[in-house]
C-alpha cells in the first residue's frame, strides 16, 4: 500500500528549471510565454516597419483630416451635408446610409426567407420545386454578381426620365404616382400638415393596442381556454382609430407626387437605383439562406409535437402558432441574427454600384483624397467591429433567455 | 361448440374475389396531381400561380437562348444578324472566352498550362473526395500536386518547386525522427529544419535553370484567378483553422485569448476591408523596399479570413463531442497531441465537414470581391476590359449570366458532394 502512494504522489523536491519542459504542470507556462513572445515580436516587427516606412515617406498617423472640409458631394444624405462639411460628417452620412440599406435588406430578406422556407415544406409539389430552385440558384451565385445584375436592370433596362415626356411617351407612371426611371424610383412623399402629429401618435397607440389585445387574448386562452378572435379585431384596432382621427382633423397628411419638370422628376421621394440594387440583391440572396434556416427550424420540431397537438383537437394554424413555431424559433433565431450580420457586412459591396455607404465615403473618396489609408481602414474596421460585437452580444443575451431550461 | 359455430357461419365466403383496378381518380397521374398539386382550393391557386410564373419565365428566356447568336465579331453585327428579334449575343462568349477564363494578360500560347493544372486538380482531389473508390497510391500525386500546379501556372525554373518540396521532405524526416520523444519537439524541429533548408537554397541562383516561360502573378486573371484564390486559400486555411480552434479550446489563458481576439476581430469585419488592407495598407507594415506581390497579399488576407470562420466551425465540432471522449483519451494515458490526433480531431472534423464545405463555398464566392481592389478576376474582367471595349459595350446579360452559371456549377457541385459525403460518413443507425 505504501508502495502505491509513493508512486502516485507528485515528485517532491524543489522546482528545477527542466520542469518547465518536462513537467506538465509547468509546461503550459513555457508554451504561453513562447506564444506571447512570438506575438509581441510580430507586432513589434510590423510596428517598426510601419514607423520606418512612415518616416521615409514623411507621413505620420493623425486623425486631424477628419476635421477638414471634405470637398465632395454625396448623392444620398440622411442628414445635413454639403461639400463644405467635414470628412467626419461624410463618414457619419456613410454610416447612416449603411444602416439604412442594412435595415431595409434585413426586413425584406426575413419576409422573403420566411415565405420561401414555409413554401419549401408545402404539400404542393410544383411550389416546393420552384422554391428549391430559388434557394439553390441564389445561394450558389456570388452576391456581387446579383448586385451587378440588379443594378444593370435599374440603370440599363429602365427608361430615362425623358421617355415619360410628351404625347408619344414610351413610358408612363404607375398609378400616376410611381415613376421607375434609370435615375432611380420616384414615389409620392408625405406632406406633414398641422395636426399630423396627432394622427401619427394615434397610429403608434393603435400598434401598441394591437399588441396588448393579442397579449390579453393569449393570457385568456392559457388561463381559461376561451378563444377570442385574433384576425379582424387586430385590423380594426390598427386602422379604425387612425382613419377616424385622420378624417376628423381634415386630412392633415397629404401626398406630394413626383412630376416631370425639365429633364428630371421633381418632388416626391427619389430612391437611388444603387440603393435599390444593393437592397434587393442583399435581400434576395440572404433570403435564400434564411429560407433554409426556417425550413431546418420547422423540421427540427419533432413530428410528435404536431401530432400531439392535433390529437388534443387543435386546428392546423393553431398548431403552427402555439406548438411548432415557438419551438422552431429557438433553432431559427441564432442563424437568422448571423444572417443579419452578414447583410450588414455585405452592404460594404455598395462601393461596386456607387452607393455612398461608409465604405464608399470613408473607405473610398476620403481615403483617396487624403491618402490616409491606415487611419481610414482602421476607422472602417472599428465601425464594422462595433456593429458586429453589439449584435452578437445581444444575440448571446437572447440565446440565454430562450434556451431550453433543463434540470 | 365448434360444430354449432361452423353451421352458423355458413354465409362466410370460401373463395377470394380477384383484385380489381383502383378507381381512376385514385391511381396514376390523376391521383398524383390531386395529392400534390390540387389537394385544396388554396393549393390549386398556388399551382396556377406557379404555372403562370413559370410560363412567363420560360417564354422570356427561351427565345433569348434559342435565337442566340454565337458567331459575330461585335455587338453591332450581332444585332444586325438578330434583325430585331429577341436573342442573346452569345458571340461575346465565343470571342472572349480566353479573357473570361484566363484574364487578358496571360500569354495565349500557354493556355494549356493552367488548363492542364485545372484537369490535374481533379486527379489530385479525387482520392481525397472519394477515398473508397480510388487507390491510396494517388495520394502521393495529391501531395505533389501543389508544386506541379505552381510550376505549370507560374512557370519559371523547375528548381523552385523542387526545393520547396525537398524542404518539406526534410522537415518531415526531422519530424518523424523526433515525434517519438514528444510531438512538440518533432513539430517545431520539423518546421525549423524546413525553414533552414529553404534559407540555404535561397542562396542558389535558379534563374533560367530548366525553366519554362515565367508568368508574373499580376498577369493572372479571369475565372482562373477565382479558382486559384479559392483552392489555395481554402486548403491553407484548414490547418490554420484547426490550430485556432484548438487554441480557443485550450486551458492556457494567454493562448486562448490570442485566438479569441484574432477570430472575433476577423469575423467582425467585412472581407472587403481586409482586401483594402491587402491593397493599400499592408505595404506599410512590410520592411522598406520589399515589393510584395498583390496576389500574395490577397492570399494572405483571404486565408486569415477563412481560417477564422473555419476555426469556429471546428470549434463547434469539438464542442459537440461528449466529454467522455476527452476523458477516455486521458485515461488511456495519451498526451495532448496524441489525444487530439488519434481520438478527438478525427471525430470533430467528421462532424464539421458540412460546415467546412459551407465556408469553402462562401469563400469561393467571395473571391469575386477582389474585383473591387482592381484585380481582374471573372467579374473584374466583365466589368472592366470586356464591357468597356467598343465591340462589346452593352452585352450585359450574356456575360453576367455566364459568370453566374460558372459559379453556380462549381458551388452547387460542391454542396451536393458534401451532402453525399455526410450520408457516407453516417456511422450511427438512423
Amino acid at each position: 500500500m505504501s508502495f502505491m502512494t509513493t508512486l502516485s504522489d507528485p515528485p517532491s523536491g524543489s522546482f528545477r528549471l527542466s520542469m518547465l519542459i518536462n513537467d506538465t504542470r509547468y509546461r503550459s507556462y513555457t508554451f504561453q510565454f513562447i506564444a506571447l513572445v512570438i506575438v509581441i515580436a510580430i507586432f513589434g516587427y510590423l510596428g517598426s516597419n510601419l514607423f520606418a516606412n512612415l518616416r521615409a515617406a514623411g507621413l505620420n498617423i493623425s486623425f486631424d483630416f477628419l476635421g477638414e472640409s471634405s470637398n465632395y458631394d454625396i448623392n444620398q444624405t440622411l442628414i445635413e451635408y454639403s461639400s463644405r462639411s467635414t470628412h467626419w460628417t461624410a463618414a457619419v452620412v456613410g454610416i447612416l446610409n449603411t444602416l439604412l440599406v442594412a435595415f431595409l435588406a434585413c426586413i425584406t430578406a426575413t419576409i422573403i426567407g420566411v415565405i420561401a422556407g414555409i413554401l419549401r415544406l408545402s404539400p404542393n409539389w410544383l411550389v416546393r420545386k420552384l422554391m428549391s430552385i430559388y434557394v439553390e440558384a441564389f445561394r450558389n451565385v456570388p452576391v456581387l454578381i446579383w448586385i451587378i445584375i440588379i443594378f444593370t436592370i435599374m440603370t440599363v433596362v429602365l427608361p430615362a426620365p425623358n421617355a415619360f415626356r410628351g404625347d408619344n411617351a414610351t413610358a408612363s407612371m404607375l398609378f400616376g404616382a410611381f415613376a421607375f426611371t434609370n435615375r432611380g424610383v420616384y414615389l409620392p412623399a408625405p406632406v406633414w400638415g398641422p395636426g399630423s402629429l396627432i394622427v401619427a401618435l394615434v397610429f403608434v397607440a393603435s400598434v401598441i393596442g394591437v399588441f396588448m389585445y393579442r397579449r390579453y387574448a393569449k393570457k385568456l386562452l392559457f388561463d381559461t381556454g376561451r378563444l377570442l378572435p385574433m384576425g379582424w379585431p387586430s385590423l380594426v384596432i390598427l386602422f379604425v382609430p387612425t382613419l377616424l382621427v385622420f378624417f376628423l382633423l381634415g386630412r392633415p397628411i397629404g401626398l406630394d407626387y413626383p412630376e416631370l419638370k425639365g429633364f428630371n422628376f421633381q418632388g416626391g421621394i427619389q430612391i437611388l437605383g444603387s440603393l435599390i440594387a444593393l437592397w434587393w440583391a442583399l435581400a434576395i440572396y440572404t433570403g435564400a439562406f434564411i429560407a433554409e434556416n426556417v425550413r431546418a427550424g420547422i423540421q427540427s420540431v419533432s413530428k410528435g409535437q404536431a401530432e400531439a397537438a392535433a390529437s388534443l383537437g387543435m386546428r392546423p394554424n393553431r398548431i403552427m402558432n402555439l406548438v411548432v413555431l415557438p419551438q422552431a424559433l429557438r433553432v431559427i433565431i441564432p442563424p437568422l441574427i448571423s444572417n443579419y450580420l452578414n447583410i450588414t457586412k455585405n452592404s460594404s459591396l455598395a462601393i461596386v454600384v456607387g452607393y455612398m455607404d461608409i465604405a464608399g465615403t470613408l473607405g473610398g473618396i476620403t481615403l483617396n483624397q487624403t491618402g490616409r489609408a491606415i487611419e481610414c481602414v482602421l476607422l472602417l474596421m472599428a465601425f464594422y467591429l462595433a456593429i458586429s460585437l453589439t449584435i452578437s452580444g445581444l444575440m448571446n443575451v437572447y440565446n440565454k433567455a430562450i434556451s431550453l431550461k433543463e434540470r | 361448440m365448434s360444430d354449432t359455430h361452423q353451421q352458423s357461419i355458413g354465409y362466410v365466403r370460401d373463395s377470394m374475389i380477384p383484385e380489381s383496378e383502383p378507381p381512376l381518380g385514385e391511381a396514376g397521374a390523376i391521383k398524383w396531381m390531386r395529392a400534390n398539386l390540387f389537394s385544396s382550393i388554396a393549393n390549386g391557386f398556388l399551382t396556377l400561380a406557379a404555372l403562370t410564373a413559370l410560363y412567363f419565365l420560360i417564354s422570356g428566356f427561351l427565345p433569348w437562348i434559342v435565337n442566340g447568336v454565337w458567331d459575330a465579331p461585335s455587338i453591332r453585327e450581332c444585332r444586325e444578324i438578330l434583325d430585331g428579334k429577341v436573342g442573346g449575343c452569345f458571340a461575346v462568349l465565343t470571342e472572349r472566352w480566353n479573357q473570361l477564363l484566363f484574364g487578358f494578360k496571360y500569354p495565349s500560347d500557354i493556355y494549356w498550362r493552367p488548363a492542364l493544372a485545372f484537369l490535374l486538380l481533379f486527379v489530385a482531389i479525387a482520392p481525397v473526395l472519394f477515398s473508397k473508390v480510388f487507390p491510396k497510391q494517388i495520394l502521393i500525386f495529391t501531395a505533389l500536386y501543389p508544386f506541379i500546379a505552381y510550376f505549370l501556372i507560374w512557370g519559371g525554373s523547375i528548381l523552385i518547386p523542387i526545393f520547396a518540396l525537398l524542404g518539406l521532405i526534410v522537415g518531415y524526416l526531422v519530424y518523424s525522427r523526433f515525434v517519438a520523444q514528444s510531438f512538440a519537439a518533432g513539430f517545431f524541429g520539423g518546421i525549423a529544419a524546413a525553414l533552414a533548408f529553404w534559407w540555404i537554397t535561397g542562396f542558389i541562383a535558379v534563374d533560367g535553370v530548366l525553366a519554362i516561360e515565367a508568368v508574373p502573378s499580376r498577369d493572372m486573371g479571369g475565372f482562373m484567378l477565382n479558382m486559384l484564390l479559392g483552392t489555395v486559400c481554402v486548403s491553407l486555411s484548414i490547418p490554420f483553422g484547426i490550430a485556432l480552434a484548438l487554441g480557443r479550446q485550450s486551458d492556457m489563458p494567454i493562448i486562448k485569448w490570442i485566438c479569441i481576439l484574432f477570430i472575433e476581430f476577423i469575423r467582425g469585419v467585412p472581407l472587403i476591408t481586409l482586401l483594402f488592407v491587402a491593397s493599400v495598407v499592408l505595404a506599410y507594415f512590410l520592411p522598406p523596399g520589399t515589393n510584395f506581390d498583390l496576389i500574395l497579399r490577397v492570399i494572405i488576407m483571404i486565408t486569415m479570413f477563412a481560417s477564422a470562420y473555419i476555426a469556429e466551425v471546428i470549434r463547434g465540432g469539438l464542442a459537440a463531442l461528449p466529454n467522455g471522449q476527452y476523458e477516455a483519451g486521458d485515461s488511456l494515458g495519451l498526451d495532448y497531441a496524441q489525444k487530439m490526433r488519434l481520438i478527438i480531431l478525427p471525430q470533430a472534423l467528421k462532424i464539421s465537414i458540412p460546415g467546412i464545405v459551407n465556408v469553402s463555398v462562401g469563400l469561393f464566392k467571395d473571391t469575386t470581391l477582389v474585383s473591387v481592389i482592381s484585380m481582374f478576376d471573372l467579374v473584374g474582367m466583365i466589368r472592366g476590359p470586356i464591357l468597356a471595349s467598343t465591340e462589346w459595350n452593352g452585352v450585359y446579360w450574356e456575360l453576367l449570366g455566364f459568370a453566374a452559371l460558372l459559379f453556380f456549377v462549381v458551388c452547387y457541385g460542391i454542396s451536393q458532394y458534401s451532402q453525399w459525403l455526410e450520408r457516407q460518413l453516417q456511422t450511427d443507425h438512423k
